[in-house]
């Protein structure tokens, strides 16, 4: 029985096949949960959909009229549709773990997967997945309706502004950058999930935690340190600098830099879900 | 098996009767008994009151000119700074004033012949360096304005009664700063003169317009109280700052603003009553704009009046970034904050029944559902209501005075204004709450209803406050959407007779206080409609 269940591949330690085949087995038994109720993909359609759907509504609204100079960071523009989708991730991220709190599934998952570890890395690893192939579509179809919408509002290619392509280096990076900005969502929400283990909780705080920081600096711009500080270290502010194509001078953080902030805050929170699951009682 | 006598359970109560009061109740202590509830409403109070105070806090004086008034330095910071009209309110008084006094009744009457100015370059980047007549072109700033003004003396923010020509919005009355009346509509030229009147009679003063000087029509009668025997009266110029507004990269509405400047022509001054003999005295009230601005030639009858700045209330936030000043509006940022804890709080107040599956008790207990919701609404409603009452009067009350101490101007409110945006407050974030509860019903789950709420109600306004999107659809989005009802923060009131860049990050909003909340009233009414249809049609 338990050389049925341990026949990992050959040649390794009895414990490391141990651990191969235990991240292997949560994998697939999370990809079984996620793939046999309908809320996942539904989320992931919501997505899709809300995220080049707000995108479109953003850039149909700018017009850039004949004969004034338009500084407009058109890829951004393109791009805003991911204010709204992030929300969807959240949504999906902390469902992953909460949902098994809420039904008391969690006690099944983890008499059945002890190494509690195993467990919550093969949900941040199928969350984040997923999300990166939702996300790549939801980008790709936001700049796509860019491309198709901004020559009509007057951000054409003769007044200094290319249509949008991946072949650019500043829009690939904001491409890329975007979908992986989702995915580090979906790792942060799931971090936090972990550890406050109720849905409604987790959700007001990822979502508090993002949008608020927007309103904050807003308030505080009379202190420059403050609002600098926020926006350099708040997630959703340093996260979409990946965003920026044009006046990266003028930006509080470099764009790789702001993901790296972003990236931090996911580590952090998914560490301390690690940590906390496995120190409690489930 | 005794044959004693068993008394069946008898609820005192009929239910029907008076079951309501019972259901209240019985929500009041579900809602106090559950530890988490009660913690994250205490949340609410303490973000709400708490972020306001942090950024009224965390603002420091840095002195900057404000609102387009002279650049404070050194002990003049943390002070007020504005000339303080007859209503109590700031104001720019600044302009070209060609006076003389007139002692007791009287009465002055100019045509105005042409209304024609400079202003700063069109090119936004040549601003930086705006040095002298060159960079200048002719045109006008739709509010400047001359015409005749009857002063109660020459100090800024004295009482004043004028009939002006304007450059875009045609003949108009207006006194004291805040007050403005409409008169003969359309541009002067010196093929379509306007023929000005200013009649003072004790402390009431009425002003006249025409098109020829024979027939005149009355425009508007004011009472200036305290106006002292003898005035200055006169003819004036002024134009305030034009100001290029420009989309500020993921920070909403930026704009800077240059002097301009206005040059009137007037002919056929005639005047009775009590004059001097002498000549005329032209001088700024306040100072100009900028220097080299300003000054009058008198022919006979015949007048050139030139001057910049503006007679008018001062706009908060209109000025430069960092100004040090705030309205009440920026205590309550934290209003964001506590929503999204009140949001969470009042979805788990349905949810969480589904969860446990409480909800087939509630409803065996009270199988009319309608009055379940009713009474859910209401418990969470009123908890809401006072918290929010609790943190928003702390937010406004404290926060004004640590940034008095701080040294930023705070804009005065009135009581009544207080009143409001502390009610409206605790009003929002009740609404919010019944809104969160009704999503909540319809969608049994706490997660897409705790989004779908935020995403609702805050993220249109962080759209308006922080995205490329232009200031058109951003109103738009403040005036159909639930996040509306933050219209009901606004302290500081809104001018149409001052050209100023009304945004949300200034604290104005497209729509009116009490309208914007309705907007949220109407979605709460709506879900929580459907809510009850929902959850009496649904097996729960």
């Amino acid at each position: 029985m338990s050389q049925a269940l341990h026949a990992g591949p050959p040649g390794l330690s009895v414990a490391r096949r141990a651990e191969v085949t235990g991240l292997r087995d949560a994998l697939h038994a999370e990809w079984t949960k996620l793939r046999t109720v309908s809320g996942p993909a539904w989320l992931l359609a919501g997505l899709i959909v809300l995220t080049v759907a707000v995108s479109a509504a953003a850039t149909a609204a700018v017009r850039c009229p004949t004969g004034t100079a338009c500084s407009v960071d058109t890829t951004k523009l393109s791009l805003t549709g991911i204010e709204f989708g992030q929300a969807i991730v959240a949504i999906l991220a902390v469902l992953v773990i909460s949902a098994e709190y809420s039904t008391g599934m969690i006690r099944i998952t983890l008499a059945a997967m002890p190494r509690r570890s195993a467990v919550l890395a093969a949900k941040a690893v199928l969350v984040a997945g997923l999300v990166l192939a939702a996300g790549t579509i939801a980008v790709g179809g936001s700049l796509l309706a860019g491309r198709i919408i901004l020559p009509g509002h007057g951000f054409t290619p003769a007044r200094g502004f290319p249509l949008e392509s991946l072949a650019d280096g500043p829009t690939l990076r904001a491409a890329a950058g975007s979908v992986l900005y989702l995915a580090l969502i979906a790792l942060l929400s799931l971090g936090i999930a972990t550890v406050v283990r109720d849905s409604a909780v987790a959700i007001g705080l990822v979502l508090g935690l993002l949008y608020l920081s927007p309103i904050i600096v807003s308030v505080v711009a009379g202190d420059p340190v403050w609002s600098h500080r926020l926006e350099r270290y708040a997630p959703m502010s340093a996260g979409l600098t990946i965003q920026d194509t044009i006046g990266l001078r003028g930006l509080p953080i470099s764009p790789w830099g702001g993901l790296g902030v972003l990236a931090a805050w996911a580590a952090v929170a998914m560490l301390a879900g690690g940590l906390v699951l496995r120190w409690r009682d489930a | 098996m005794t044959a004693g006598t068993v008394t069946p359970y008898r609820p005192d109560r009929q239910a029907g009767r008076d079951g309501f009061a019972q259901l209240l109740h019985a929500e009041w202590t579900k809602f106090r008994t559950v530890r988490g509830w009660v913690i994250g409403m205490t949340v609410a109070l303490l973000v709400t009151a708490g972020i306001g105070l942090f950024a009224a806090g965390a603002t420091t004086s840095s002195c900057q000119s404000a609102g387009g008034g002279p650049t404070r330095t050194g002990s003049a910071c943390g002070t007020a700074a504005f000339p303080v009209g007859p209503g109590g309110v700031p104001v720019d008084d600044s302009f070209y004033f060609v006076r003389q006094p007139l002692t007791g009744n009287g009465s002055i009457t100019v045509q105005v012949t042409s209304l024609t100015g400079l202003l700063p370059p069109a090119n936004p980047n040549a601003l930086v360096s705006p040095n002298g007549p060159a960079d200048t072109r002719p045109g006008l700033v739709p509010w400047a304005k001359a015409g005749l003004i009857i002063k109660n003396g020459t100090s800024q923010g004295s009482a004043y009664a004028a009939m002006m020509v304007t450059a875009d919005h045609g003949v108009r009355m207006q006194d004291n700063y805040t007050n403005d009346t409409a008169g003969q509509p359309g541009a002067v030229s010196p093929a379509s003169p306007r023929w000005l009147r200013l009649t003072r009679s004790g402390d009431t003063i009425t002003g006249y317009d025409s098109a020829d000087g024979t027939h005149w029509t009355q425009v508007g009668t004011v009472h200036l109280a305290g106006l002292s025997s003898t005035v200055q009266a006169g003819l004036f110029a002024a134009s305030p700052e034009y100001t290029v507004e420009s989309q500020n990269f993921g920070g909403g509405t930026n704009g800077s603003s240059m002097p301009s400047q206005a040059t009137a022509a007037f002919d056929h001054v005639t005047r009775s009553g009590t004059w001097p003999d002498g000549t005329w005295t032209g001088a700024y009230i306040g100072a100009a704009d900028a220097s080299g601005i300003g000054g009058y030639h008198q022919a006979g009858d015949r007048f050139t009046v030139t001057g910049s700045g503006d007679i008018a209330p001062v706009i908060a936030g209109s000025g430069n970034e960092g100004d040090p000043d705030s309205t009440l509006t920026d205590y309550l940022a934290g209003t964001f904050a506590g929503l999204i804890a009140v949001i969470v709080v009042a979805t788990m107040f349905i949810t969480a029944e589904y969860r446990r599956g409480l909800i087939r008790i509630t409803l065996t207990a009270s199988p009319q559902r309608g009055r379940v919701l009713a009474a859910k609404a209401l418990v969470i409603g009123s908890v809401t209501f006072v918290a929010g009452l609790v943190a928003a009067a702390a937010a406004v009350i404290f926060g004004a005075q640590l940034s008095r101490h701080k040294g930023t101007y705070v804009f005065p409110a009135s009581w009544a204004t207080e009143l409001r945006v502390i009610a409206g407050t605790a009003a929002l974030l009740a609404i919010a709450a019944v809104l969160a509860l009704a999503i909540g019903t319809v969608l049994r789950r706490s997660a897409a209803a705790v989004t779908l709420v935020i995403v609702v109600i805050v993220l249109p306004y962080i759209m308006g406050v922080a995205s490329v999107l232009p200031a058109s659809a951003s109103d738009w989005l403040l005036r159909i959407t639930p996040a509306a009802a933050f219209a009901i923060l606004q302290a500081a009131p809104q001018y149409p007779q001052v050209n100023a860049i009304y945004t949300p990050t200034s604290g104005y909003f497209p729509l009116a206080p009490w309208a914007g909340l309705a907007v949220l009233c109407a979605y709460a009414a709506l879900a929580l409609s459907l809510a009850v249809v929902l959850l009496s049609r649904r097996d729960a």
